[in-house]
């Protein structure tokens, strides 16, 4: 029930009218992620949701479906990205290294051509991000890529009607600074603590009110924020590289009870088991080389294999612009290439971060009641060779390869890059 | 001392390889069916279909699917830029004066550099390398075979280009020159200008600086100027024209817009990585670029470039691959990692292509190079194997 609200909700009258036509695309390999592959399938959506996928035998069409034939291509689940900064978003400023307070909702150019970029990539659910200069740098955003004029178009709302995000944080080299910033990695577990302590506090000062509103603290919009990734409605995602650093976040989130994602994880392959144990998921870059940092260095293509296999969970992104969005196939391709098996490689680009995001039940595959997010493509996801043709977000085309508009996102070209930032330097140094 | 010490070398066993390929990419004719190449004292013996080739005794025999020339790299910083990327590994750009061409590469590089393992693994065998993009004139480039653990080992060209840089990139910090594109060029006529007065009439007094780019005006070198935008390209080109200098165009992203200019100057092109972010001077750049360059036929190899940060270094064989996925052929594709590269760097006499006297540098790979699942299973350098570190 909720859902369908959520759906109307800032959107035009005439989008809604067009999606009770029913689509129904024939004659192409299904990827479904949720189970095996249908070499020769039917996907049918209708009001922005999947009614049915599956072996044509199998398939009702419905009366009056508008028929795609996608002979000779794939169809498959649209891709989620769990980790991206794409719209020119902030966060933390330089003054303080833990900020909880800022949001990427109150930063996001969804104008940026970077989104559109995002689409011709296949990503129809993003992860947006503030960068990773900061112990704490802010509030993400989880975005669907609608083609929205602004961020309200674009939003996901959870159950309770909140804009669903979580928390970013990092350790490691990037957060280190001058003061009031950490110098070392002991001073920025020490701060981490610190704040967290606050607001366990802060936390039990409220509960103790009962409701009393001469008993409540005042407000403060940061411990709000922290109070929420103490309770668990707010994930963390961690960029971390290093093992020790990979291993500093196991103890915190252990020590709060906060639920975390590692992020990036470089040295990851060199604590699987203790990553496992801690049944804490990781989200991987994969990149074309190892280093470009000191806690990079032993980055490897083997890491998504070698995770799947000690029991994680293993999700990609593409941390977009440090990898841009329309390669993010690629990643999945590369990490087989490392050893990972095709279907968890596959897994990895949809459904794992979906898990990661919180979004299981909404996105991450094609299966009745889920969105229709989907992609088509001209052949195989693993193979260098293929294009992105066609990305679908809750039943709408949102970007089409054979539209001149969208080519020029896809490949690039004069004019690609209008609507984006000029400098790419601070960005880099934030991731 | 040195030819006693390479003689002894030469005498080594196993300096006799043989190589069988399922298809076998010469890059000098029809790809070879079911083929044998036969590699000898490091120079390529015989190449032919297995049935017709026998393999001597005391060969060692190595076999894969798909057997390439080895892939060149027409333009990276790998060794003087290292993995790490601190300031004690990165040699590439001396920002202490704008001009410095004297800088030689094989003063800074380091051919133990982690990279360079890196790149090999992926079949690549010689890389073009040395002073990168950042001032205005950053120093010399060398090219260099991806083994050998001194650079005296490595090198094949120890003074290959001299490197410049217009655009965005080469505008110096603060209020120190040059500060503005106008400036840039200004600057770098009036050192030709003394370049070519040094060229007419050498002076007693041996000046490095201006040696260099006598050599430059004299022709005997390449002039590398890394530039994006048209307008640059354009200035480029006018500079070139005005000194008679061998040009090299590098990396331009708005080479499609420019392309008939480009054409009409005769000068080639080391295109941009194809996976580049497109931003500032970058911004109009295109993955079909490539495809365009080709059809107009301008002379162009690809490149793994310059990353300031992660990816330290991208991998040519990757680049050419989204090539051939937006608009160049198979074969298009992996000749501007092999023997066009070769050509553009002036060493096509000694690799770029499986013939009979040149390197055996050759790349083993178990399906289609430029799949991301594919793997390199086997380098030969020099018609030596070199295993993975």
């Amino acid at each position: 029930m909720f859902r369908r609200s959520a759906l109307i909700v800032g959107c035009a009258a005439g989008w809604v009218f067009a999606q009770q036509v029913p689509l129904a695309f024939t004659g192409g390999r299904i990827i479904p992620i949720a189970g095996p592959e249908i070499p020769d399938g039917v996907l049918v959506v209708q009001n922005g949701k999947i009614v049915a996928v599956g072996a044509p035998g199998s398939v009702q069409i419905p009366n009056g479906a508008e028929r795609h034939d996608v002979r000779g291509k794939i169809v498959m689940a649209g891709l989620v990205d769990s980790h991206s900064h794409i719209g020119s978003a902030d966060g933390a400023d330089s003054t303080a290294p833990i900020q909880p307070d800022v949001r990427v909702l109150d930063s996001l150019d969804v104008r940026d051509s970077r989104l559109q970029k995002a689409q011709a990539g296949g990503i129809t659910t993003v992860n947006v991000m503030p960068g990773s200069g900061h112990l704490l740098s802010g509030q993400t955003i989880y975005l669907k890529l609608r083609d929205g004029r602004v961020v309200d178009d674009l939003l996901i709302r959870n159950p309770d009607g909140s804009i669903a995000g979580a928390m970013k944080m990092a350790n490691g080299t990037n957060s280190r600074r001058a003061p009031p910033f950490p110098g070392t990695r002991a001073k920025s577990a020490a701060l981490v603590r610190e704040q967290f302590v606050k607001a366990q506090e802060y936390r039990d000062k409220v509960a103790k009110a009962g409701g009393d509103a001469s008993k409540l603290p005042p407000r403060d919009l940061r411990m709000e924020a922290l109070v929420e990734v103490l309770n668990g409605k707010r994930k963390v995602q961690y960029h971390t590289h290093q093992h020790n650093d990979i291993l500093t976040v196991l103890r915190l989130a252990d020590e709060f009870k906060f639920r975390v994602v590692l992020h990036h994880a470089s040295d990851a392959w060199k604590v699987a088991d203790e990553i496992a144990k801690a049944k804490v998921p990781v989200s991987l870059i994969v990149i074309d080389s190892p280093g470009g940092k000191q806690e990079a260095k032993d980055a490897s293509f083997e890491t998504g294999g070698i995770l799947d296999r000690a029991g994680v969970l293993v999700g990609f992104h593409t941390d977009d612009g440090v990898t841009d969005s329309r390669f993010f196939l690629r990643s999945a391709a590369l990490a087989v290439r490392g050893g990972m098996s095709r279907d968890k490689a596959l897994y990895g680009l949809t459904m794992a971060n979906a898990r990661i995001l919180d979004l299981q039940d909404r996105v991450g595959s094609l299966a009745p009641g889920k969105d229709a997010d989907f992609i088509v493509l001209s052949g195989d996801p693993l193979s260098v060779y293929t294009h992105v043709l066609e990305t679908w977000v809750e039943g709408k085309k949102v970007f089409d390869r054979s539209d001149p508009k969208d080519h020029l996102y896809a490949t690039g070209g004069y004019g690609a890059s209008h609507d984006s930032p000029q400098t790419i330097d601070d960005e880099d140094r934030d991731q | 001392m040195r030819i006693v010490l390479f003689a002894a070398l030469c005498s080594v066993a196993s300096a006799q390889v043989a190589v069988r390929g399922d298809l076998i990419y010469t890059m000098a004719g029809a790809p070879i069916r079911d083929g044998v190449v036969l590699a000898r004292d490091g120079k390529i013996e015989r190449i032919g279909p297995a049935a017709q080739t026998a393999i001597p005794a005391g060969y060692k025999t190595l076999q894969a699917k798909i057997v390439t020339p080895g892939l060149i790299d027409a333009h990276s910083v790998i060794g003087l830029s290292g993995y790490l990327n601190q300031p004690t590994d990165q040699d590439q750009v001396e920002k202490s004066a704008p001009i410095q061409p004297e800088l030689r590469a094989i003063d800074s590089y380091d051919a133990r550099e982690r990279l360079i393992d890196w790149v090999r693994s992926f079949g690549v065998t010689t890389i073009h390398t040395g002073h990168g993009p950042g001032v205005l004139i950053s120093g010399q480039t060398m090219i260099a075979k991806t083994t050998g653990d001194t650079v005296e080992k490595a090198t094949i060209v120890p003074a290959a280009m001299v490197a410049a840089t217009l655009g965005n990139a080469a505008r110096a910090d603060a209020n120190k020159a040059p500060g503005t594109r106008s400036k840039m060029i200004a600057m770098l006529r009036a050192e030709l200008i003394k370049a070519q007065e040094y060229a007419a009439k050498p002076p007693e007094v041996r000046d490095l600086r201006t040696e260099t780019l006598a050599s430059i005006v004299k022709r005997q070198m390449p002039l590398m100027v890394t530039v994006n935008k048209a307008n640059d390209i354009v200035s480029a080109i006018r500079l070139g024209k005005e000194f008679n200098l061998r040009l090299v165009l590098d990396d331009v992203a708005d080479a499609h817009l420019v392309l008939e200019e480009i054409k009409a100057s005769g000068y080639p092109v080391i295109l941009h990585p194809t996976m580049q972010r497109s931003s500032g001077d970058t911004e109009n750049l295109s993955m079909e670029t490539a495809a365009k360059l080709r059809a107009a036929g301008i002379p162009f190899a690809l490149q793994s470039g310059f990353e300031s940060y992660v990816p330290k270094t991208r991998v040519a064989l990757f680049e050419a691959a989204i090539a051939a996925a937006n608009g160049l052929t198979f074969e298009q594709a992996l000749s501007s990692i092999t023997i066009d590269a070769a050509r553009i760097l002036g060493i096509e006499k000694r690799v770029g292509s499986i013939e009979i006297g040149k390197d055996a540098d050759l790349a083993l790979y178990d399906g289609d190079p430029f799949e991301y699942t594919t793997h390199c299973v086997g380098v030969v350098i020099n018609g030596k194997q070199i295993p993975n570190p």
